[in-house]
Order: structure tokens, then sequence, then C-alpha cells
């Protein structure tokens, strides 16, 4: 039986692993596939507390990660390909047209 | 060692590989195809758990989904190979200590913490004690839920359209 604090660690390692791909790539999509790393992190913590605690909510409340997280893959796709047809770059920082 | 807890080492070394992979490779297809290790890794662990809806469910939205999604999005935006993904150097030593801070807190916490002792699990079917909470506690998430996918859809649908001039 793995205790639950090495799942803890590693979902902490996974989430680390997407937050600095959202920090230093400078590409819309894998921004866009490190933000789905940070919520299978969390996700994986749910379900580690769900089978800790032997209750099914954690379960229960992943499925809603999951469809926010389906929302938000094809409304960032949606986004980046559209972006890419006007500007030909899928740079964040050159994104700055509303810039004040 | 367990056996349990080799297999568990396995799982989390793949799992972790391919997370690295997909953020520090410089080629983008790569990184596409290394999130399927990814999102494999973590449905493995989501059996290790105890959880076998759930691992299915990843492994159907996630692999059959979001992944043929992101691949769409990478093989449609066409040159996309030779749009930069340089990183510049300016942003990523700040980037790297944040986060490895970070992360040293959130492992500290985790040691630190006196979690309740696992109990040793009875492995079950879980599916049917899912299906009641969604049409009991979790009824208005759920419908919610349905709503949100229904305009994701819509936005998506508008969002990539070819715009027709008049």
């Amino acid at each position: 039986m793995v205790p639950l604090d090495y799942y803890l660690i590693l979902s902490a390692i996974i989430f680390a692993i997407g937050v600095v791909g959202v920090l230093i790539r400078r590409n819309l999509i894998i921004v866009l596939m490190s933000i789905e790393l940070m919520l299978n992190a969390v996700n994986l913590t749910f379900i580690a507390f769900a089978n800790s605690l032997g209750s099914m909510d954690g379960q229960v409340i992943v499925f809603f990660v999951m469809a926010v997280a389906a929302a938000e893959a094809v409304i960032g796709l949606a986004i980046v390909i559209s972006v890419f047809r006007h500007r030909q770059s899928l740079d964040p920082q050159e994104m700055q047209l509303l810039k004040w | 060692m367990e056996i349990s807890t080799a297999v568990f080492y396995l799982i989390a070394l793949i799992t972790v590989g391919s997370a690295a992979v997909v953020t520090f490779s410089r080629n983008i297809i790569y990184s596409a195809f290394s999130l399927l290790g990814t999102f494999a890794g973590v449905a493995g662990l989501y059996i290790f758990l105890g959880a076998d809806f759930v691992a299915g469910v990843q492994l159907l939205i996630y692999v059959g989904g979001i992944l043929v999604l992101i691949l769409f999005a990478v093989m449609l935006t066409h040159r996309i190979t030779d749009v930069e993904i340089t990183n510049r150097a300016a942003g990523r030593i700040p980037a790297l200590v944040i986060v490895g801070v970070f992360l040293a807190l959130l492992i500290q916490t985790v040691r630190e913490t006196p979690w309740v002792k696992v109990k040793e699990v009875a492995y079950q079917p879980t599916t049917a004690k899912i299906g009641d909470l969604f049409l009991e506690n979790y009824l208005l998430p759920f419908e919610l839920a349905s709503l949100v996918l229904l305009a994701a859809m819509i936005g998506a649908v508008v969002l990539s359209r070819k715009e027709i001039k008049e």
C-alpha cells in the first residue's frame, strides 16, 4: 500500500512542472498543455484523498474538473487557431494590441 | 520493496518524465505526444487508487479527446514548427527559482502534516456510487457542467469558423 504522501508529492511535482511550462514557454499551445498538466495533478490529489478518506466525493469532483478542462481545451485551441490565422504567430508576448 | 511500491515508482517515473518532456522539449510534436504518457500514467495511478471508472473516463476524455484536439491544433496551424519557440533567458531563471521554492514549500507541507493513516481499501466497483452522487448531492453542479459544455461547444464553433465578409 503506497502512503498518501507519495501521491501528494508526485502531484506537487507534476503541478510545478506545469507552472514552469506556463511561465517559461513562449508558445500558446504548450501553455495550454501545461495547464492540462496542472489540472491532471489536481485531479490526482482529489483521487488520492478520496481513496485515503474512503469517500466518493473526491471522485465526483474530478468529473467536474474534467468537464472544465475539456471546455478550456476546446475554447483555448479555437482561440489559438484564430489568433494564428490573424497574426501568424503564437507568442503570447506579441499579443499586446489591448495593452495600454 | 513491495511489488506495488515498485510499480508505483515506475508509473510515477513515466508520468513525471513525460510531463518534463511536455514542458521542456523544443519540438512541439514531441510535447504533444509525450502528453500521452502523462495522461496514461495518471490513469494508471487512478487504477492504483481504486478509482476504476475515473481511470476509464480519463483515458476516454484526455487521451481520446483533448490529446487528439491538441494534435489537431498543432497540425492545423501550419508552419507551426517554424514558429519560434525559443525560451527567452530573461524570464527563465526567475521562473525556475520561484517554482523551485514553491515546490519545496509544497513538499515540506505534505511531509510535515500528519495525514490520516491510509485504511486498507476494499477494491470495489465505484460506478454505481458515482452515479448515485451525481443524481443526489451533486445534481445542480452536474446540470451546470452540461450547460458549461454546451456553451463551450457553441463558443468553439463561433470562434473557429471562417469569417465571412458580406
